[in-house]
């Protein structure tokens, strides 16, 4: 925990040394979230509702997306993308001779904190989409939304691992990265939307639907206790599988001089 | 003026422009076939984005009686199919590659080269389209069982559209590539391209066909050239266009490849002036 808060503590001032830089992400976010909600207005102009959700629920749940890809762009990607390199190039034999353990350091060791910018925006969504939906959102499903959007986060962590791993095996695979974009994007909708065979893939062979359908759930009080017992399962579970594949990459590393 | 020993010069200039091509082309192949792995999960990241397109547009043409603006389900399903061979053919090198190249210094190289270095990313490009047909063409069987499309098109159609994918490819390769000439001027292209990518979302038809669109909306994609290299392709397949429809569009297609690379040459021209090699 000292060390990750250390470490993020010096990405963080790092990048503060460029400024300029938040005014081109702030930019970058202001895009997109223009597409994503040009994108829910085109859609509910033709319609009414999708798949049950309304226009605001919808709006929430792009707020939920969007929270979590800030996330992912600030603390897992860039990290997951160095430890890619680091494979290829053997210089991962830096983080092996510390003497912590090894995948806390390479999930903490690199960070975009203006990537954060897109959690605000996200959540900022989110609290307005929340005000427009006449349901009110109760104690109980604020404990729930706070719950399981944790456990997403852990999900989308786990896989981007899972995915970062396979570096150890296959060299060349700049396309990850665009692989889990690609993907990501199916989590602004609601899972419900798509057939059944392509539902079960997002939900557990890519945990993507899943981590981001079920805080929306929770905070449209649409949430049934089987799928936050579920999630929080699914959670421990790939968790667990992701730390497991990553010692047995690590296994097959052979360092530099190879 | 053309005295009898520059036309054989400018013969020989073709000649040696269409060799290039075919050698570039032949290489690119071969090198990406060496990563297949890469091109296939390349193309499921790049596919899942017309299917979830497509499961949207479906459920609310289901929900709205069978179709959104004239078109059913099964249209749509025909519709986003044609759009990922359309995407793996509009595909080009991006000012994200021209902000590393400038970064690294490596434009020097291509200076040095005695072609116009558009002719190494256009060649480079176009060979990999055939590694991603192939790749394709698979993945293409399984949503076409999957998602059951109205497929109906006659040979005009395919003709126009086999023509219209490489104008896709040409196009929207040029419009990148001058966008990617501002990182001469500036190391951040990226807000900029994003910005193209969202118009292009909008405006040619790669989110929505555009009839999908309010009315004026599509008049001012009528008017652009995003949908040349979307929308135009697909809809000369699966489209019910006219035969003067289809033919029109390739002269528009045609005329607006001239226009971008006109365009091209004049930023590039000042481009090169203003270039001085960062590091060695």
């Amino acid at each position: 925990m000292r060390i990750a808060l250390l470490y993020y503590r010096l990405a963080a001032l790092n990048e503060l040394q460029y400024r300029a830089n938040f005014f081109f992400q702030l930019f970058q976010a202001v895009i997109a979230f223009g597409t994503g909600l040009a994108v829910i207005a085109l859609v509910f102009s033709h319609t009414k509702q999708l798949n049950g959700w309304d226009a605001y629920e919808l709006l929430a749940l792009f707020g939920v997306q969007m929270a979590l890809a800030g996330l992912i762009h600030a603390l897992v990607q860039p990290a997951m993308q160095k430890l890619m390199d680091d494979v290829r190039e053997g210089t991962l034999d830096y983080v092996l001779t510390k003497p912590v353990d090894a995948q806390l350091l390479v999930t903490v060791r690199e960070a975009r904190i203006w990537r954060l910018v897109d959690v605000l925006g996200g959540l900022t969504v989110l609290g307005y989409a929340i005000t427009e939906i006449e349901r009110a959102v109760g104690v109980v499903d604020a404990l729930g939304f706070v719950l399981t959007l944790f456990l997403g986060a852990t999900m989308l962590y786990s896989f981007w691992l899972v995915l970062a791993t396979m570096a150890f095996w296959v060299v060349r695979i700049w396309a990850v990265g665009d692989l889990f974009e690609g993907l990501y994007q199916t989590g602004r909708w609601p899972i419900g939307i798509y057939p059944g065979w392509l539902r079960y893939g997002l939900t557990f062979l890519v945990p993507i639907g899943f981590a981001i359908t079920v805080p929306a759930e929770a905070v449209t009080s649409r949430l049934e206790w089987q799928s936050g017992a579920g999630a929080l399962v699914f959670a421990v579970v790939l968790a667990l599988v992701a730390r497991r594949i990553f010692r047995f990459g690590l296994t097959r590393y052979s360092g530099a001089s190879a | 003026m053309s005295s009898p020993a520059l036309a054989v010069r400018e013969e020989g200039k073709v000649r040696s422009l269409v060799d290039f091509y075919a050698t570039t082309m032949r290489t690119a192949i071969q090198a990406n076939f060496a990563y297949r792995a890469d091109t296939l999960l390349y193309m499921v990241g790049t596919i899942v984005e017309p299917v979830v397109y497509l499961v949207v547009w479906s459920t609310v043409a289901r929900s709205q009686g069978g179709d959104v603006a004239g078109i059913t389900a099964g249209e749509f399903a025909a519709y986003y199919i044609v759009w990922t061979l359309v995407r793996q053919f509009n595909l080009a090198f991006t000012p994200y590659g021209w902000e590393w190249r400038i970064r690294q210094g490596r434009v020097s190289a291509n200076l040095l080269r005695p072609i116009h270095p558009i002719h190494y990313d256009l060649a480079e490009f176009a060979g990999w389209k055939f590694v991603a047909f192939t790749v394709w063409i698979p993945v293409a069987a399984v949503l076409v069982l999957v998602f059951e499309p109205t497929l109906d098109f006659g040979a005009l159609d395919v003709a126009v559209f086999v023509v219209a994918i490489w104008g896709a490819f040409v196009l929207r390769a040029l419009c990148l590539w001058t966008l990617g000439l501002v990182s001469f001027w500036t190391t951040r292209t990226a807000p900029i391209f994003e910005l193209y990518i969202l118009l292009e979302l909008l405006l040619s038809g790669r989110l929505v066909p555009l009839q999908v669109m309010p009315g004026w909306a599509e008049g001012i994609a009528d008017s652009l050239w995003f949908k040349y290299t979307f929308g135009f392709p697909i809809e000369s397949l699966v489209g019910d266009l006219s035969g003067a429809e289809l033919l029109g569009g390739l002269v528009l297609q045609l005329v607006w490849i001239g226009a971008a690379w006109g365009a091209m040459s004049l930023v590039w021209r000042r481009a090169v002036r203003q270039y001085t090699a960062v590091g060695n």
